[in-house]
């Protein structure tokens, strides 16, 4: 080994993101002291990001089987039985620190890594949603972050040519120093074609494809696994530069050389780059791999092997090859003008092996690299309950109508239109329900099968109680899918913490994880993918518990799908699921009363599944005319929601006496949605009745106004000019 | 009726293009791999889809411009042969001297996917033949680089020749050009060649034929181009 590279010391291990422990655990596992690149290599599996250290213990407690669920948490991507011989496959991951950095690039970034998730495991990519969360509007970062997030996500998504269909936006001071980005994509692909990451074969060829290896991006992952101090924008370097052209030339040559019966194993060159694929694809298939990097195609002069290992430019893949296919893999992809480079081979002696310029920079034991990497317990701590809270106890001064007016002028509340209208949102011409509504819902193919989807999380109510927190973020997301009329079907969770080393956020990781865990066992919905960001946090001040929940469901036909938008005047509004008025960590409490305290609502997992189950029996049958869920902002927001997406308006009931008014139109209860009935008023009520299901009449629709017994009228135009008004005006632009 | 949809490296739109030639216009339509020297034989239409050809590098549709398909296609309409270019389509178009002017960077310089309103200026086109005269139709758009510009004399010449075939107007079917989403010029969203046979547009038709996703006003365009063909 070559003595131009720097000595270890344990300064170095230490910049390296590795404990004095960790490096010890290193020095036993190989029976000798590491060179440079092979410390390079260490860092790069074991940092938290690739490795999971910190939340693999507690990730194994979560359902992940159900008979429909092909491919589990583990590959690329998870992948779903649809139906029909077709698979879905998808998953959500963050690019939260780069995104920080250097909001355009690592945003796109995020997109064409997920998207890259999707394609290598044999899908074509036909539907992208996104969750962002940013800081308070008044923090002199946030309105940077969301031009260049959302111009990043669109610049990267639109080239590509990918539909995005749907997401959220929220608001929250604890964001200030570390926005959060979770990308989404799903993917289509016939059940029995998916391809996976396990190599099998000695001796085949290990090619590399796609974009060129260059500086960029060296220790991205490691960034990401620490918290943030000051001068976090100093960390640029370790940002990667998308290319998505150069990502939808590799996805057309991907799914052509998998056609032509070419790949053996695929892994994509995300986290880590060359040598968390190089090592992954050896370890699954018990094998070893040695690689020349003479061979690799760079795109600057002079790169050492550390760097080539470390790299993380976007756009590349290892492939295994199958026994003689090498040249016509090589003339698809030269088809595709792609680089295509022989770089190594499989073996059979476990060992990985990095070769440069006639040295041995790196011999290392392939299965303990992944294997052996440092699994912590770490101490953790139950967060306090807290008190519910008394409405009666409360002064408001607002009125109700007031308050909804404040609400949906609110940052999250507000139309997100200024953002998904920079998505292109309707290529591959499958978007039956477009942005803004509950759940997004593409039809697949040539219908009328549809895919349903959304992502939602309230990281209110994961901190005043994660686990109940975690229960709601999947319940959500379960009747997003189920208020479009979708049978949902699996998730992919995307945990966003601070730092796992103090016990407090432990403990949400913990609380979170039980309750996401507990709700997707309740209601058949497993995780199948996902991915932890920890190390949220700036100068010791960590965001609120995000554990971001993307759902996935189907429906037979998508013609008969729901919205949320009123359908014509004279219909009856039911509200089903009882109403207790619950203030606790309700939007209500925070954005008019300006507090964040009690305990959040709890989540009944049963009337969750009973209640849905019932609505989308009753969407299938054609029997309401339109469904909209009840969620932040309780009953009023959703039915304004639904009058200002129509433009009809609705005469409401009084609350029943005894409730405080604001409790009974802003409060949180779980398992409610409202829908509207024409002619079958009566049939949906009496099949209430017979299911035990509590249901209430909340008003009839008609007019141009929100009519409330005792308070000023509404006008739905004026309503829906305040919802629109709030972002275009905060981002400066005019129309 | 033959179609040939082009496909770039980076087309995206190629496959909504070809779904609205087969469904609306019954159309044979074949893909044609942009490295091609010839159409196929007996190619009625050539569609240039959307997309970002060659990452839209460099300046939006000028590599793909050169492409060796392109002569092919030059010679086509010079035949009289229909060519149909779609927002990036439109980009190549402008940038290989089939229609004059160019796009550039709208004018608050973000990427913008909406409906947008349209009226038809023209009915006597071969791809406008079954709209009404006047009529005002919904097209979505998605693009960051579709604001038509040309010199005056460009823009004096294409409205003397009524080559201005698509132009966006407000809710009430207005033009004003101080309304425009992507800042176009004279509100331009379409226009045509001299012999009116090379259509190029920034909306997207092939987005509004289906009545589950939304407007099906598209399909009027798609329709004309059938009658037009099923005539000759």
């Amino acid at each position: 080994m070559t003595s131009l590279e720097p000595k270890i010391t344990p300064q170095l291990v230490a910049d390296h993101g590795l404990k004095p422990d960790e490096y010890e655990r290193i020095l036993t596992l190989i029976g000798r002291e590491p060179s440079f690149t092979e410390l390079g290599i260490f860092s790069a599996m074991w940092n938290e990001h690739c490795s999971y250290k910190s939340s693999r213990l507690h990730l194994k407690g979560l359902p992940t089987k159900a008979p429909w669920v092909i491919q589990g948490p583990g590959e690329n991507a998870g992948v779903i039985d649809i139906g029909d011989g077709q698979a879905a496959v998808f998953k959500m991951e963050s690019h939260n620190h780069p995104s920080y950095i250097e909001p355009y690039q690592g945003a796109g970034t995020g997109v064409g890594g997920i998207l890259r998730d999707v394609f290598t495991m044999g899908a074509r990519p036909i539907a992208a949603l996104n969750a962002l969360r940013f800081g308070d509007p008044k923090h002199p970062r946030t309105r940077h972050l969301v031009a260049g997030v959302v111009a990043g996500i669109g610049g990267y998504g639109n080239s590509f040519g990918v539909p995005t269909v749907g997401g959220l936006v929220g608001f929250h001071t604890r964001y200030d120093g570390n926005c959060l980005v979770n990308a989404m994509a799903v993917g289509l692909a016939d059940a029995d074609k998916i391809f996976y990451a396990k190599a099998t074969g000695v001796g085949l060829p290990v090619v590399y494809l796609g974009s060129k290896t260059g500086r960029d991006g060296i220790h991205g992952a490691t960034m990401a696994s620490a918290e943030f101090g000051e001068g976090a924008e100093e960390k640029r370097p370790t940002v990667q530069v998308g290319d998505p052209f150069a990502e939808k030339l590799l996805l057309e040559a991907c799914l052509e050389i998998m056609e032509a019966g070419c790949v053996v194993a695929i892994q994509d060159m995300g986290a880590a780059g060359l040598t968390c694929s190089a090592v992954e694809m050896g370890a699954k298939g018990d094998l070893g791999i040695e690689l020349d990097l003479d061979k690799l195609p760079c795109r600057e002069a002079g790169m050492s092997a550390y760097e080539m290992m470390l790299s993380e430019s976007q756009e590349r893949m290892l492939m295994v090859i199958a026994p003689g296919k090498e040249a016509q893999a090589e003339a698809i992809f030269r088809k595709w003008g792609l680089d295509f480079a022989i770089v190594g081979r499989t073996t059979d002696t476990l060992r990985f092996v990095v070769k440069h310029k006639g040295e041995v920079k790196a011999d290392l034991p392939i299965k303990e690299l992944g294997d052996e990497a440092p699994l912590y317990d770490r101490p953790w701590v139950e967060t306090p309950k807290q008190q519910n809270v008394d409405p009666a106890s409360l002064e408001i001064s607002a009125t109700v109508p007031g308050a909804l007016e404040r609400l949906l002028g609110s940052p999250d509340f507000a139309s997100k239109r200024w953002i998904w209208e920079q998505y292109d949102h309707l290529i591959l011409n499958n978007t039956v329900q477009r942005p803004g509504g509950d759940a997004a819902v593409v039809r697949v193919e040539d219908g009328p099968k549809g895919l349903v989807m959304a992502c939602d999380v309230t990281p209110r109510y994961c901190e005043a109680d994660p686990f109940e927190g975690g229960k709601q973020a999947v319940a959500e997301v379960w009747r997003n899918i189920t208020a479009v009329g979708g049978k949902p079907l699996a998730l992919t969770d995307n945990l966003n913490f601070g730092n796992p080393e103090r016990p407090e956020i432990m403990g949400q990781l913990v609380g979170c994880l039980r309750g996401i865990g507990a709700a997707a066992l309740a209601l058949d919905f497993p995780v199948v993918s996902g991915n932890v960001s920890l190390y949220n946090e700036t100068n010791g001040r960590a965001i609120l518990p995000t554990p971001t929940i993307g759902g996935v469901g189907v429906v037979a036909d998508v013609a008969k799908t729901a919205t949320l938008a009123f359908k014509d005047d004279g219909e009856t509004i039911l509200v089903i699921g009882a109403t207790t008025g619950w203030l606790g960590q309700s939007a209500f409490l925070s954005e008019i009363l300006d507090r964040e305290d009690g305990a959040p609502p709890p989540v009944d997992l049963a009337l969750e599944r009973k209640h849905g189950d019932f609505v989308r029996t009753l969407i299938e049958e054609g029997l309401v005319t339109a469904v909209h869920d009840v969620s932040d902002g309780g009953l009023l927001v959703a039915v304004a929601e639904m009058a200002m997406a129509s433009g009809i308006g609705a005469t409401l009931v009084a609350p029943p006496a005894g409730m405080v008014p604001h409790a009974f139109w802003f409060g949180e209860d779980q398992a409610r949605y409202i829908v509207t009935v024409a002619h079958a008023k009566a049939l949906v009520l009496k099949r209430a009745e017979t299911a035990g299901i509590t249901v209430a009449k909340l008003g009839v629709t008609g007019s141009d106004r929100l009519n409330i017994p005792g308070e000023r009228p509404i006008i739905v135009d004026a309503l829906r000019e305040r919802h629109e008004a709030w972002l275009p005006i905060y981002m400066g632009a005019g129309f | 009726m033959k179609s040939a949809v082009l496909v770039f490296p980076g087309s995206n739109r190629e496959g909504d293009a070809k779904r609205a030639l087969e469904n609306v216009s019954g159309s044979r339509v074949s893909l044609v791999w942009h490295a091609e020297t010839e159409l196929p034989t007996g190619t009625d239409l050539v569609v240039l889809p959307g997309g970002f050809s060659y990452g839209d590098y460099l300046r939006c549709g000028a590599i793909a411009a050169r492409a060796s398909i392109m002569d092919a296609v030059r010679a086509h309409a010079a035949r009289g042969g229909l060519v149909l270019g779609i927002c990036n389509g439109f980009q190549i178009l402008c940038e290989s001297g089939l229609l004059p002017g160019v796009l550039v960077r709208n004018a608050r310089l973000r990427f913008v996917c909406r409906e947008a309103l349209l009226k038809v200026e023209r009915t006597d086109t071969p791809f406008t033949r079954k709209y009404a005269k006047g009529a005002v139709v919904r097209y979505p758009v998605a693009h960051g680089e579709g604001n038509y510009a040309a010199d005056a004399e460009t823009l004096k010449q294409l409205e003397g020749d009524g080559r201005v075939i698509f132009r966006y107007v407000t809710a009430d079917g207005r033009r004003d050009d101080t309304q425009v989403l992507n800042g176009a010029a004279n509100s331009i969203a379409g226009i045509a060649s001299e012999k009116l046979n090379v259509l190029g547009l920034m909306p997207h038709p092939e987005n509004h034929v289906d009545p589950l996703l939304g407007p099906t006003d598209g399909r009027g365009l798609f329709e004309s181009i059938a009658g037009v063909l099923e005539k000759a």
